[in-house]
């Protein structure tokens, strides 16, 4: 876990009396709302539908046990008793008060948190692979980049005004599982021919309204130079990107419009002059930050491994369990346990203060007090050694917390939808919980197979629909709410955006059809083949043929 | 001409709230004020007078039918406002 240094302590307990100043001035009348809502929104406070909501950062999606703590602590104090885990690897918290906005903050700066940079046109808190560290195929941890990209990027003086809203995502494994390319810029750890390590740089990538995929603008870039790159491509955006359309702000309009081409030479040119302005990242810089994220001290004995098989073969749910939420870890006799947050009928994201709790402990007890929140709005456990798999298990299942549907059906993002968001124009969360409570049974499950369903409340697309093997975007038509699905989309490494199938099912229908393309996936895929592989095999034609009775 | 009510949101908290007949703010839209037309305008000026003494923000006009004797937001995403998440969250406040 990275610590803070006495910049980033001074910084964000600065930032805390200032936030208290501002509360305080706009409450007495000193500052008008006009003047307050920049300032709220530079850390994180939004006014939704029903209330303040706030967003805090977590960076590149990893937790102590004791921050997790925290924010159990803060939902009870300041909340409703839940928070909501989002698909940028953050939490919001939905019913917070102004008033009491200046002591969460100082609450969570007490452990090292904040919520800065959660809102506004700026660059966002950097996500990275949930398994960085453990993948067996890594090639490094992503986290020591995401924490050098914090520390250049927080209150980046040039960067504060970007003409939209800027995110940044990184992997160190081959395996896509951060979405890299559906994000400004993506970034992917590689070799070179001589075995350097450096970065594929990918840009222009997003979902909203024009979904795109980003392009590769460098296929090797030495991983000195990340920050000075960075700068440059944020240099190019900062000046060529639109201030006139919000719609058509984002830097994947500018790659689009200007063409990747032209818009890679515009970097290489930006780069060319300040590459040398001393933004290198030199060694023992690296070699500083990489030591906060050093393997824990792995315990080498393997403790009854047959214990493990034991259970496996007795217990056939724990066994369920296993399958859906447990990866292989780079280390002999550990693996990665992925928490789901997708109860059946549940709210995907959300935990309760005592989930929180349970989650830390847990953490504490089984892996070295860290914890790890995915973008498909999960947890993640990276360090379990498997002897430790079934007391783990007992402590999750006694909270809620062993869903057995990691990667199914059940396994849904969904954005908060017009339950709580100002911005949204329909409901998400409902048609989320229906599909999850149709689909409860986990035999039926996890015979389906990995199934990425994806659902947004309105086109800013923050539930990902774009991307999902399934996706819903829900629409509003004269007050009522109509679905319109798209099939096809991925956001691993062969990223894809997906396709409208047809016209808009309506609310009583939309599950229905969502089980329509199940059963045809399940007649007409071969042996071992996963939905979206069948999917990319047929072609929509069967699908909208079983839908729409057309061909 | 449609009816309507003012609503806002509550500075202190945030919360949704409704001018009422006698220019104060309610947490239930039963206590709103209908109006139409200039009388509507005339609320919403009274809003925001109270938005200026910092008791609300952001007010606005909504559109209501009084059909069952209550205002009601012909809007869905107002309607949700007023009633508040229409999911079963089963929140639990561990501590007041």
């Amino acid at each position: 876990m990275y610590r803070y240094d006495r910049f980033d302590a001074q910084l964000v307990n600065e930032r805390v009396a200032q936030f208290r100043d501002q509360v305080r001035r706009r409450l007495s009348g000193a500052l008008s709302e006009e003047e307050f809502r920049p300032l709220r929104l530079l850390n994180g406070l939004y006014l939704q539908l029903h209330a303040y909501m706030l967003r805090v950062a977590i960076p590149y999606g990893t937790l102590s046990a004791d921050q997790m703590r925290m924010l159990a602590s803060i939902a009870r104090r300041y909340d409703r008793g839940y928070g909501h885990f989002t698909t940028r690897q953050n939490i919001q918290f939905n019913w917070t008060r102004l008033q009491d906005a200046p002591d969460i903050l100082a609450d969570l700066a007490s452990v090292e948190m904040h919520a800065i940079q959660t809102s506004g046109n700026t660059i966002r808190n950097t996500t990275a692979d949930p398994f960085a560290g453990v993948a067996a195929n890594e090639i490094e941890d992503p986290r020591i980049y995401c924490e050098a990209i914090r520390q250049w990027s927080t209150l980046h003086p040039e960067f504060t005004f970007l003409p939209r809203k800027f995110k940044i995502a990184v992997t160190g494994a081959p395996d896509d599982r951060a979405a890299i390319k559906v994000h400004d810029i993506g970034l992917a750890l590689r070799r070179d021919a001589d075995g350097a390590v450096g970065f594929e740089v990918m840009v222009g990538g997003g979902q909203g309204r024009t979904p795109m995929i980003a392009k590769t603008i460098r296929a090797f870039l030495p991983k000195r130079h990340l920050l000075s790159y960075l700068e440059a491509i944020l240099r190019v955006y900062n000046l060529g990107g639109r201030r006139d359309n919000k719609y058509k702000a984002r830097i994947k309009i500018l790659v689009h419009d200007r063409g990747v081409d032209a818009f890679r030479a515009d970097v290489e040119a930006e780069w060319a002059r300040i590459r040398k302005a001393g933004l290198d990242l030199d060694e023992a810089e690296l070699s500083r930050i990489a030591a906060h994220f050093a393997p824990p001290a792995y315990d080498d004995e393997l403790r009854n491994p047959r214990a493990y098989a034991d259970k496996l073969r007795a217990d056939g749910k724990f066994a369920g369990w296993t399958r859906a939420s447990v990866a292989a870890h780079r280390r002999n006799g550990y693996a990665i346990v992925t928490v789901s947050l997708k109860p059946e009928g549940g709210v995907p994201g959300d935990a309760t203060a005592v989930q929180m709790d349970c989650i830390a402990d847990l953490a504490a007890r089984f892996s070295f007090g860290e914890i790890r929140i995915t973008h498909e709005q999960n947890l993640v456990l990276a360090h379990v050694r498997q002897s430790d798999l079934f007391d783990l298990w007992r402590g999750l299942r006694a909270h809620g917390l062993a869903t057995a549907n990691v990667g199914l059906i059940g396994d849904i993002i969904a954005c908060p939808g017009m339950d709580f968001c100002g911005l949204a124009t329909t409901r998400s969360i409902p048609v989320a919980q229906q599909i999850s409570t149709l689909f409860a049974d986990l035999e039926r499950q996890h015979d389906i197979g990995e199934l990425r369903l994806k659902i947004s409340g309105c086109i800013n697309a923050c539930g990902h629909h774009h991307v999902g093997h399934i996706g819903i975007l829900v629409v509003d038509r004269k007050g009522a709410e109509f679905y319109q699905i798209t099939l096809g989309g991925r956001a691993d490494e062969n990223a894809a955006i997906g396709k409208i199938i047809g016209r808009a099912f309506a609310a009583d229908a939309v599950v229905g059809a969502v089980e329509t393309i199940v059963n045809l996936y399940i007649a007409r895929r071969q042996k071992d083949e996963r939905f979206i592989d069948a999917y990319e095999r047929l072609g929509p034609a069967p699908f909208k043929g079983a839908l729409y009775g057309t061909g | 001409m449609s009816d309507q009510i003012v609503t806002a949101n509550r500075l202190a908290d945030g919360r949704v709230v409704f001018l009422t007949e006698d220019a104060d703010w309610s947490a239930r839209i039963a206590d709103s004020r209908p109006a139409t037309g200039a009388a509507a305008d005339l609320l919403l000026s009274v809003a925001h007078m109270s938005a200026a003494d910092r008791v609300v923000v952001d007010p606005y006009l909504i559109e209501v039918t009084l059909g069952s004797g209550s205002p009601w937001p012909v809007l869905h995403r107002e309607r949700i406002r007023a009633t508040g998440p229409t999911i079963d969250q089963s929140p639990i406040r561990e501590v007041a």
